[in-house]
């Protein structure tokens, strides 16, 4: 049986905590709206962009075709880019997309594949630092930045662009989370390079006529949709974290305010207990002389 | 009148979107007219005006410098690397972007992109160059 004390002070630094969590949340709402509307707005962007660039890949197909579209015509080499937050205290939000590159990672592996990670954000890179120390060739810190922008999204993308251009992989896939809801974040796998053209998006099978010419054309938008397919994700993921703590710390106030209830109620219970001992100790007392 | 579905989008928002007779575009050939039944082409943009005629003979007008077109049989699609409505361009506006723009100049180290800021560069020039006439007219 805990004393009083004890009690008393087991429910204050509860009450401690659940101010935190509190604050925690409110300040994730605040930062989830502008997230949110920065998300949104990036999404019209990068869907015109996959449709024009599925409207041309149809033309382009054959041995002309660029690499950053058509691939290296090998898939020995497998780069995954994974997109994680740089804080934690946000749920299932960086060990879900963690487990999705994981998973894939060993997927490649039992393959007979090779696997290269890029982390971008360090609670992605801390976990899976455990599992493939050899594999991570680079870690990509963004904490310094409050707002990831257009300037981030390039500075990854010229990164992996001149990997690729030396050959090092063949294979690229993006991982982040894609924000449907506070209360719903989907991990998400996208492959980048080549270019992934998803069913549906294709309106025309039109031969073009290009202005200046094709091949200028294609150099100039690939390494662009990629730049815009990363900021995408670095903003869908910006959006989903935000959404990810809010809810975590919403229902970790819950709990707290839940304990406190239990405590008072069993501290209240042992304080009764105790004044009704003293009374009869005082009574039988009384009535001994 | 034939109509036809266009939309102008930048990387922050969508700029227009709905059907059209037919749209005035900066490309770095020269400028194009668009019209309902256009053969398919592609084509990067210059810094300019893209000129919209609505249904209703309103024509609207909007800055953009760089990016691309993409016109096919349905519709028509511009992905501009930067967009705004005219009336939100000024002299100051365009002061700011060819800053930017030199600044980045300065600060490249690849030929590559050098050539591509130089003209650029031009093009904002030359813009600024047209813009003012235009406001003085």
């Amino acid at each position: 049986m805990p004393s009083l004390k004890d009690l008393r002070n087991r429910i204050a630094s509860v009450k401690a905590t659940q101010k935190i969590t509190k604050a925690m949340q409110m300040v994730a709402a605040a930062k989830l709206r502008r997230a949110q509307s920065a998300a949104e707005a990036a999404r019209p962007y990068a869907e015109r962009m996959e449709t024009v660039l599925a409207n041309l890949a149809s033309g382009v197909s054959g041995s002309s075709a660029p690499r950053l579209i058509a691939g290296t015509g090998s898939d020995k080499v497998h780069l995954l880019l994974v997109l994680t937050a740089e804080r934690g205290l946000c749920g299932a939000f960086n060990s879900s997309i963690a487990r999705l590159a994981r998973d894939k990672a060993n997927a490649l592996k039992a393959e007979g594949k090779t696997v290269k990670i890029i982390c971008v954000g360090k609670k992605g890179y801390d976990i899976l630092r455990r599992q493939f120390a050899s594999e991570i060739i680079e870690f990509i810190d963004l904490r310094e930045f409050k707002q990831v922008g257009f300037v981030n999204a390039e500075t990854v993308a010229q990164n992996v662009l001149t990997r690729f251009g030396n050959g090092e992989f063949d294979v690229a896939t993006l991982f982040f989370s894609k924000f449907r809801s506070v209360i719903a974040q989907i991990p998400t796998a996208q492959r980048i390079i080549p270019a992934e053209i998803p069913e549906g998006t294709k309106q025309s099978d039109a031969v073009y006529d290009y202005e200046p010419d094709e091949g200028e054309i294609l150099e100039a938008l690939l390494p662009r949709n990629l730049t815009v397919q990363i900021l995408r994700g670095l903003l869908e993921n910006a959006a989903s974290e935000q959404g990810a703590r809010m809810s975590a710390m919403d229902s970790a106030t819950r709990n707290a305010g839940e304990m406190i209830k239990k405590q008072t109620q069993l501290y209240n219970r042992s304080r009764q207990a105790m004044i009704t001992k003293e009374l009869i100790e005082i009574i039988s007392g009384a009535e001994a002389l | 009148m034939a109509t036809f579905k266009f939309e102008l989008v930048s990387p922050e928002r969508i700029l227009f979107s709905g059907d059209v007779v037919s749209v005035i575009i900066p490309s770095v050939e020269g400028e194009v007219t668009v019209l309902a039944g256009h053969a398919p082409f592609v084509a990067t943009l210059k810094a300019g005006i893209v000129f919209v005629q609505t249904t209703d003979q309103n024509g609207k007008e909007f800055f953009v410098n760089g990016g691309l077109v993409e016109v096919n049989q349905t519709s028509t699609t511009i992905l501009a690397e930067q967009g705004r409505f005219i009336e939100d361009v000024d002299t100051a506006v365009l002061d700011a972007e060819i800053l930017t723009a030199e600044t980045r100049l300065a600060g490249s180290h690849s030929d590559e992109d050098k050539k591509r800021l130089q003209e650029t560069l031009v093009q904002l020039r030359e813009f600024k160059h047209v813009f003012e006439q235009r406001k003085a007219a």
